[in-house]
């Protein structure tokens, strides 16, 4: 039996106003994604894959098509609907790590927890939880200017994970990482992905991110160039 | 109360930058507390020494009295009716006559008011029985304040002619000896007066029985049916004191308004600035899950908490020094004439619960005001330009 599907999109479009006519970024673009999923938009810069992911991410939405997710349609939902699917059932991960300055790593990796009000405790219990996903729990109490790359991005990687989500959505994730770092990033998401089941979903052209990736959908000027199931390349030595 | 929990978060975070502004918003809160306290301790003191002074429980004008026109004195006395004459007899109400004379001292010529007042009076503060225990068969005891010393070179036992006319119109002259100076927060009663006992005045007058004003004591209503005679209120006999604490009040709440909008510009500056520098974090917050109106209410909610901790701060520091000078007072030169109002030799702050309450919450109000203005620019926000550092 095949596992759900937590990803539909049909026929999406986007387009982007832009001087007197429109810019195209996505062209009837279908695919779906499945529960569990340790996949890739893969393509050039401008190919469409961070704005597909925002609309996945229901961040935007698109102009002409749908796009299902979590069997919510996305064009349907409302500012706050959009915001509840995302605050409960999504979680992001960014390339700039964008984790809030003014907050300990753990009070960073608290916040979705608090945006659903949770107890203290409960709280407590999940992020000490997530830092340990991470290997940071020794990092708690360090502010994101005292982390290095790898460190901040792994606690973003926390907070993504710590309400576990049913879609991780990561866009250039190690983008701005060196190679060890990137390596640890991935291995730590894949083995989020293995033993929690969560469906990720990376937007890269990083060859370090496609080695990881168990599927590869291939984005080239707006379209799905193509769609390929492989078996990653996890271990060290293909990655450095 | 998640949001309350965040804007704290962020705000303390914010380090120096908030507590730049939390300082100057605090100094707008002691500032204006303690210098609307001088005001209103001012009014207060003014308000008190013209009453026990001056006015009483309230003034019985004979109805051509005006004390603006000197020249109207000489028709503005008459008998007191029996009502009257009964209150004055049980000491709740003393006579004041009152006439325009010419003082001579050193051979100047000084016009003046000669008042005549019981010295056995003890409804105002005037020290009257110095009248009394100086009266003689030969010489006419007067009182003056000081003010009025100083500017005609009188000492206690100095002799000065006065010159007056009767009411038939008569002048006469005689010699009155100084017996006390009269030291008093109530300009109106010193300047230019010259206080001389009631019956000798009306002798001097040839106006046996009458008298100018009645002052009642406090407490003490006025008889009804007085067809010659007018009461006037304590409300109304003070309203001058009251309209020049009402101008002084609007000059300084110019000076409030100016020290309000310098520390709301640096909040409001520091809003602006921060929803512009932390875009890259409002897309975040809405990615993870926050709405527009939950992020607007964030920002809001730290900027006006500027105005709380200010409030706290201000507590720390400005409640020890708003009492030292409700309980110490702030000295004032000898006579403060020129404000224009009776005030003693210190002038002590009244810190009312309505001054405190107002205006904390004026500023607060304020403050999340201009803490608002500037996040509605993230109502129109979307999530993806703001995640790349962009307006929409």
């Amino acid at each position: 039996m095949t596992d759900p599907t937590v990803i539909e999109v049909q026929n999406l479009v986007k387009n982007y106003p832009m001087g007197g006519g429109y810019f195209t970024a996505l062209k009837r673009v279908n695919l779906s994604l499945h529960h569990g999923e340790f996949a890739g938009l893969v393509g050039p810069s401008g190919s469409g894959k961070t704005t597909l992911l925002n609309i996945v991410g229901t961040l935007d939405n698109p102009s002409e098509g749908d796009a299902v997710v979590l069997n919510q349609r996305v064009s349907d939902l409302s500012q706050k609907g959009a915001a509840q699917l995302r605050r409960r059932k999504i979680g992001f991960i960014f390339q700039t790590y964008n984790l809030f300055p003014v907050y300990t790593a753990f009070e960073n990796v608290e916040f979705p927890l608090l945006l659903l009000k949770l107890s203290q405790s409960e709280r407590e219990k999940k992020v000490w939880q997530a830092l340990e996903w991470v290997g940071l729990i020794d990092k708690a109490k360090s502010r994101p200017a005292q982390l290095s790359g790898g460190e901040a991005q792994r606690v973003a990687i926390a907070r993504a994970m710590v309400k576990q989500p049913e879609i991780v959505l990561a866009d250039e994730p190690t983008a701005n990482l060196d190679a060890e770092n990137s390596y640890n990033i991935l291995k730590t998401m894949a083995a989020l992905n293995e033993s929690l089941k969560t469906t990720f979903l990376f937007a890269t052209h990083d060859e370090k991110v496609i080695k990881f990736l168990r599927r590869k959908i291939y984005l080239f000027d707006g379209k799905v160039a193509r769609d390929e199931v492989t078996t990653p390349a996890a271990n060290e030595g293909d990655l450095k | 109360m998640i949001l309350f929990k965040l804007a704290y978060r962020n705000l303390v975070g914010a380090g120096l930058r908030t507590w730049l502004n939390v300082i100057v918003l605090s100094f707008s809160f002691v500032v204006i507390i303690w210098t609307q306290g001088l005001y209103d301790g001012m009014y207060d003191q003014a308000l008190h020494a013209k009453t026990d002074w001056e006015i009483g429980g309230g003034e019985l004008w004979h109805k051509n009295y005006d004390p603006y026109d000197p020249l109207s004195l000489e028709k503005s006395h008459g008998l007191l009716p029996e009502s009257l004459q009964e209150l004055v007899r049980k000491g709740k109400a003393s006579p004041i006559l009152i006439t325009q004379a010419t003082m001579y001292p050193d051979g100047r010529l000084v016009p003046v008011l000669l008042k005549g007042i019981d010295p056995n009076q003890n409804i105002l503060q005037i020290p009257a029985a110095a009248l009394k225990d100086s009266a003689s068969c030969c010489e006419l005891p007067a009182l003056i304040g000081e003010r009025m010393a100083e500017s005609s070179h009188l000492q206690i036992g100095d002799f000065v002619t006065l010159r007056w006319q009767d009411v038939y119109g008569a002048f006469d002259a005689a010699d009155a000896r100084v017996v006390q100076l009269m030291r008093t927060p109530v300009s109106t009663i010193d300047n230019g007066q010259i206080w001389i006992p009631l019956d000798s005045l009306r002798e001097m007058l040839q106006a046996q029985g009458q008298a100018t004003l009645v002052v009642l004591a406090k407490g003490v209503k006025p008889p009804a049916n007085l067809s010659d005679w007018e009461f006037k209120a304590p409300d109304f006999l003070l309203s001058d004191v009251r309209e020049i604490v009402q101008t002084k009040s609007v000059s300084s709440g110019i000076f409030y308004f100016f020290l309000l909008v310098l520390a709301l510009l640096a909040i409001f500056d520091t809003q602006v600035l921060s929803i512009f520098r932390r875009r890259k974090e409002i897309g975040t917050l809405m990615a993870l899950g926050m709405t527009r109106s939950e992020v607007i209410r964030l920002f809001t909610i730290e900027g006006a908490f500027h105005g709380i901790l200010a409030l706290v701060v201000a507590a720390i520091y400005g409640t020890p020094i708003l009492i030292y000078f409700k309980n110490s007072g702030i000295p004032l030169p000898s006579y403060t004439d020129s404000y224009g109002m009776a005030l003693s030799q210190k002038l002590i702050p009244t810190y009312g619960v309505g001054l405190v309450l107002g205006t904390v919450l004026i500023i607060l109000i304020a403050v999340t005001v201009v803490s608002f203005l500037p996040t509605r620019r993230i109502a129109r926000l979307k999530p993806t330009d703001a995640l790349r550092g962009k307006w929409s």
